[in-house]
């Protein structure tokens, strides 16, 4: 695709955006204690004095962390380091109880690799991972409590982060949106990350910077904390915007640290920020350096599952239209609900029922697919019946509905109500004949040249038999019956 | 019958075994002499009702027949350690109140061995210091003083109140804590024994940290077997430090009393300093002759990074320092002073719960892991810890210990050397060099200077190799024969 | 090297530590012996050594994923300064 550039009162710019995004590893404890990891609980109650911060408290590494973050590496197409450093970031904050994160730095678990991103328009872009880190999770300050107290919750304090830290190599909000939406995929199907935006989950610091095409870089803004894929759009779009204003208008951007309000979808300096930071990273004496065998990484590489890039070059071989193919791998679930629908079934036709009827379904009743009534097995048994013709595609749809709304089998509901297609000819050819009798002047009008009728004779009979005659074989008698 | 407290804690665990007296009789024993030498202010907290309590329970013990390696034996805990329910201060202002949800790991192994814990003892704040005098809760008075002289003097630290308890006979044994010599240098001052073990060796979980890479428990005691007994509760592996070592520990009471013939005692040259005490020099040549007269083969050797191992640390513990005591911050425990915002609060609460020594290692550190400087003094510093660790190694490719003073003089009066920081510093320049290598190291009495008071050596060890430490201090500690007492308890014998 | 009095307070601000103008001035004499002393090891020659982190020579230990701690609130905050329903209080933070 070709580079988005916005217009300006000078000309064209361009942007050039680069994200971190922070993705809680997905485990029961947090990364140094033994308390939970989960999401939502009341506060302070998933603290232990290490994620406090307390005095003579030391760090001691899951090992489930070391093993998500090279999963996610080998995920990412990265570089594994068999040498990395758990560092100290040292800074003050009441949600930092010591005072200092612990980090990596300059020797990050993983470094460079590299991921395919799928834009709307059907074509893809790589986009460089510049790096991986694991570090600790900050507790959370609620300001919003009383006018002149923060609230300090630090049930999320140590809990297991992953940075992934891109290349600067997206070009326009799309390719963000396209870039967050891939890496949520590609962690949900390494199983590394439970890729939930809403429960912060997955949080994304986003850099912009714009630049005349061709020109150097520009000084960037880091946008903190952006938590959805349409606000990280938002967030870009607003932000670049704001930049060429502030450009343009003779001014030059301060490279700074920024907020994103969601209310007016508009970004601004954080103040907290403003003073100069000197983090003094130094290698945290609590720890050791990370040592890795290549045997351990190799193990990881061999339980990888299939990625989404991967599956969705094997859906299409399976004859299902890109579009179709990039729909289903998008969502893990929704892949392998669609593989089990297939599952000796028409690929084209399971792909066609969980997209449309399916999706649609859930859509209008605001359900997600794991809430979904019909099982993939249920539906999968659905496309069976039309596919040995016990009923037609119609009937099918009726009996889906039927399915939505009361989670029986395609079958049951099928033998209970009758509607086992009708395939003996000569039933039909009765009903055909009673039809004709009916229509004696739109057998003239239709033997005068009127040949659309056709289709009326056929949708008479099919409404005779309440649907079940095979439609194919009231199509050969009618022709047979009609041109005689 | 000899008075209780004038036992060594392997007498007193033999006498209790043969029910010659109990645990609470020893504890009480001990209970009256710490409170009759309340002047010596070793304790920040007395925590006699729990001694009490405690010495019930191992009474129960001894009568059940179920008695544990230290069961009731009295000792003081550098308040340091973090206790379970009990106030510890770490010697600051700015955890006053504070009660820790948790034991130490090394306080819970002792406790599990039935030691008995009479108070926590005193120390520089935040073991930050070489005389006591950096403790929020006043000076620690060593009970040793200079003939002639009542001027109070300094016990060395930062573990002063604990050297001072046991020296005074109120303790029978102390735990402490060695980043720079903070367990040597005041078993020198105090005329005492006391070992800092190898880096690893004993668990820092509940520890207060100064210096991570460096801060190390260990115990001090009237022998070097009752260090033996004492380190071999204290030690161990413990899964929640990840810097703990798994290795068994050795029964290293077996280790005292054994020849120290062919024994390879190297003498490092560098430890001959300019302008060394002489006092001190002559004692050091008498401590060779002594190990050489046990069996002993002295070999000379070279530490040559030794007079950049001061340096190095004045980087590095103050580095880590800094971070460490970040989590100070009046937020979820201890002091806070109120500021008109956060800022203000954080900047208030700081300046107000640290003291002077405490701020400038905070700065230092602050500023030698900040942009600019971090390669010229910090990472500078760690290459330089590497020759100094690799001196040892090297060093002990000749010897099996080394032989060194412990202090380059003997205990000090209060207000001296506090002119100027670097002065006070010098203190450490001979316990340091191990600290920076993790190696472990003794230091024992050997003899007394020209007005009375005690002087130390210091034998260090290859890593975890404790055992061949304590064999060789023990055939120093039989030919030195120290059995001078401190004024103040020999005037309450005569 | 040495710092003058500005470095000094800008390091206090750095570690939160409130500095009067006397102390800041006393600090930045006492931090200069500190400084002059520490800077002897540029005497040392350091070419390809790498730097110490640890005298430890052993692999990081690990510790299985299982949820062994937490669920003691009221420990948690039983010696804190300021609380409420639950939470820590501390002065407003402004972002």
């Amino acid at each position: 695709m070709a580079h988005a550039l916005l217009k300006g009162e000078t000309g064209d710019w361009e942007m050039v955006i680069g994200l971190e995004v922070h993705a809680q590893i997905l485990t029961k404890s947090k990364l140094f204690s033994g308390a939970s990891a989960a999401f939502g609980a009341a506060p302070n109650t998933q603290v232990s004095p290490i994620d406090a911060g307390f005095p003579g408290m030391l760090p001691v590494i899951n090992t489930l962390c070391i093993e998500k973050a090279v999963r996610t590496g080998l995920g990412l197409n990265a570089k594994i380091n068999l040498y990395s450093v758990f560092e100290r970031k040292n800074y003050f904050y009441p949600d930092l109880p010591q005072g200092y994160q612990i980090s990596q730095y300059q020797h990050p678990i993983v470094g460079e690799g590299e991921i395919e991103i799928d834009l709307p328009d059907g074509s893809t872009k790589a986009i460089g991972i510049e790096r991986l880190h694991v570090e600790q999770d900050a507790g959370k300050s609620l300001h919003d409590q009383h006018p002149a107290k923060s609230y300090v919750d630090l049930n999320r304090s140590g809990n297991p982060l992953m940075e992934i830290v891109s290349k600067p190599h997206m070009n326009s909000a799309e390719e963000a949106a396209a870039y967050v939406t891939k890496l949520r995929a590609i962690v949900r199907y390494l199983d590394t990350c439970d890729g939930n935006m809403d429960e912060g989950s997955m949080r994304c610091d986003v850099n912009v910077s714009v630049r005349k095409p061709g020109d150097a870089l520009g000084t960037r803004c880091e946008i903190k904390n952006v938590n959805s894929v349409r606000f990280v759009q938002q967030a870009i779009e607003y932000e670049a915007r704001r930049q060429i204003e502030v450009i343009e208008g003779g001014g030059t951007i301060k490279q700074e640290t920024r907020l994103f309000d969601t209310k007016n979808g508009t970004t601004r300096a954080m103040r907290s920020k403003e003073d100069a930071h000197d983090y003094r990273y130094f290698p945290d004496p609590d720890l050791l350096p990370l040592k890795l065998e290549q045997g351990f990484v190799d193990n990881i590489k061999s339980t990888l599952p299939e990625l989404p890039d991967a599956k969705k070059k094997r859906f299409i071989a399976l004859g299902l239209s890109s579009y179709d193919a990039g729909v289903l791998v998008a969502e893990k679930e929704r892949a392998a609900f669609f593989e089990k629908v297939s599952n000796n079934n028409d690929p084209k036709m399971a792909a066609n029922w969980v997209t449309t009827e399916l999706a649609g379904a859930l859509n209008k009743t605001g359900k997600s697919l794991d809430e979904s009534p019909v099982s993939a097995e249920q539906l999968g048994g659905l496309l069976k019946l039309i596919a040995d013709n016990t009923i037609s595609g119609k009937i099918a749809k009726d009996v889906f509905a039927e399915m939505f709304a009361s989670g029986k089998d395609a079958a049951t509901i099928v033998e209970g109500k009758g509607l086992k297609q009708v395939t003996d000819t000569g039933a039909i050819e009765k009903i055909v004949d009673e039809v004709l009798a009916e229509n004696p002047d739109k057998i003239a009008e239709y033997k005068s040249g009127k040949d659309k009728l056709f289709g009326f004779f056929v949708g008479q009979t099919l409404k005779k038999s309440g649907g079940k005659a095979n439609p194919a074989i009231v199509n050969d008698l009618l022709k047979k019956k009609l041109s005689s | 019958m000899t008075k209780l407290t004038s036992l060594t804690i392997k007498e007193a665990l033999d006498g209790l075994k043969k029910k010659e007296f109990t645990a609470t009789e020893l504890t009480e024993a001990h209970i009256k002499a710490s409170e009759a030498a309340q002047h010596l202010n070793c304790y920040i907290t007395e925590t006699y009702d729990h001694a009490r309590a405690q010495a019930k329970e191992s009474d129960a013990r001894y009568a059940k027949g179920e008695a544990k390696l230290l069961d009731g034996v009295p000792i003081a805990m550098k308040d340091l350690y973090c206790t379970e329910g009990i106030r510890t201060t770490a010697g600051s202002k700015i955890l006053e109140n504070f009660k820790p949800p948790y034991e130490s790991t090394v306080s819970g192994n002792m406790f599990r061995d039935g030691a008995i814990m009479l108070g926590k003892a005193n120390l520089d704040e935040f073991a930050m210091g070489s005389s006591n005098t950096t403790s929020a809760y006043g000076n620690v008075i060593n009970p040793w003083q200079r003939k002639g002289d009542n001027k109070p003097l300094v016990p060395g630290g930062s573990s002063g109140g604990s050297a001072a308890a046991v020296a005074a006979r109120i303790a029978m044994g102390a735990t402490g804590t060695d980043t720079g010599g903070s367990i040597r240098q005041p078993a020198a001052f105090c005329g005492i024994t006391g070992i800092k073990p190898t880096y690893g060796r004993c668990s820092r979980f509940g520890i207060i940290a100064f210096a991570s890479s460096l801060d190390q428990a260990g115990p001090f005691a009237r022998t070097v077997e009752d260090c033996a007994l004492l380190l071999q509760s204290m030690a161990g592996y413990d899964p929640k430090d990840s810097t703990s070592v798994n290795r068994p520990v050795p029964e290293y009471f077996k280790s005292v009393g054994q020849s120290v013939k062919g024994l390879k005692v190297g003498v490092p040259k560098e430890y001959r300093v300019d302008g060394a005490n002489p006092e001190i020099t002559a004692l050091w040549d008498k401590g060779v002759e002594m190990m050489k007269a046990a069996g002993a083969e002295i070999v000379d050797v070279s530490l040559p990074h030794t007079k950049y191992a001061l340096q190095t640390y004045y980087v590095i513990a103050p580095a880590e320092c800094s971070s460490n005591l970040a989590r100070y911050d009046g937020v979820r425990f201890g002091l806070r002073v109120e500021g008109g915002n956060l800022n203000d609060t954080y900047e208030a609460t700081r300046a107000a719960g640290f003291g002077k020594e405490v701020k400038r290692r905070i700065l230092i550190g602050t500023y030698v892991l900040s942009a600019g400087y971090y390669d010229a003094y910090y990472n500078k510093a760690r290459r330089v810890r590497k020759l100094i660790w690799q001196d040892f190694i090297n060093a002990y490719e000749k010897c099996d210990v080394l032989l060194t003073p412990t202090a380059p003089t003997p205990a000090f009066a209060i207000g001296e050397n506090e002119q100027d920081p670097v002065t006070m510093y010098l203190n450490d320049i001979f316990t340091v060099p191990a600290s920076m290598a993790g190696m472990p190291g003794i230091s024992l009495p050997v003899g007394l200077s020209g007005d009375g008071l005690p002087l130390g050596l210091q034998l260090l060890g290859r890593p975890f190799d404790e055992e061949t430490v304590f064999k060789a201090a023990s055939a120093l500690e039989k030919a030195a024969s120290f059995t001078h007492l401190p004024q103040s308890l020999m005037n309450k014998a005569a | 090297m040495s710092i003058d009095i500005n470095t000094v307070r800008k390091v206090a601000k750095l570690a939160r530590i409130r500095t009067t103008d006397a102390d800041a001035e006393v600090l930045t004499g006492e931090l200069n012996n500190i400084l002059a002393m520490i800077g002897q090891l540029n005497e040392v020659k350091t070419d390809g050594i790498e730097p110490m982190t640890s005298v430890i020579e052993m692999n990081l230990p690990e510790r299985a994923d299982e949820v062994t701690d937490g669920g003691i609130p009221e420990k948690i905050l039983a010696n804190a300064p300021e609380k409420a329903a639950g939470f820590f209080v501390v002065p407003k933070v402004v972002e």
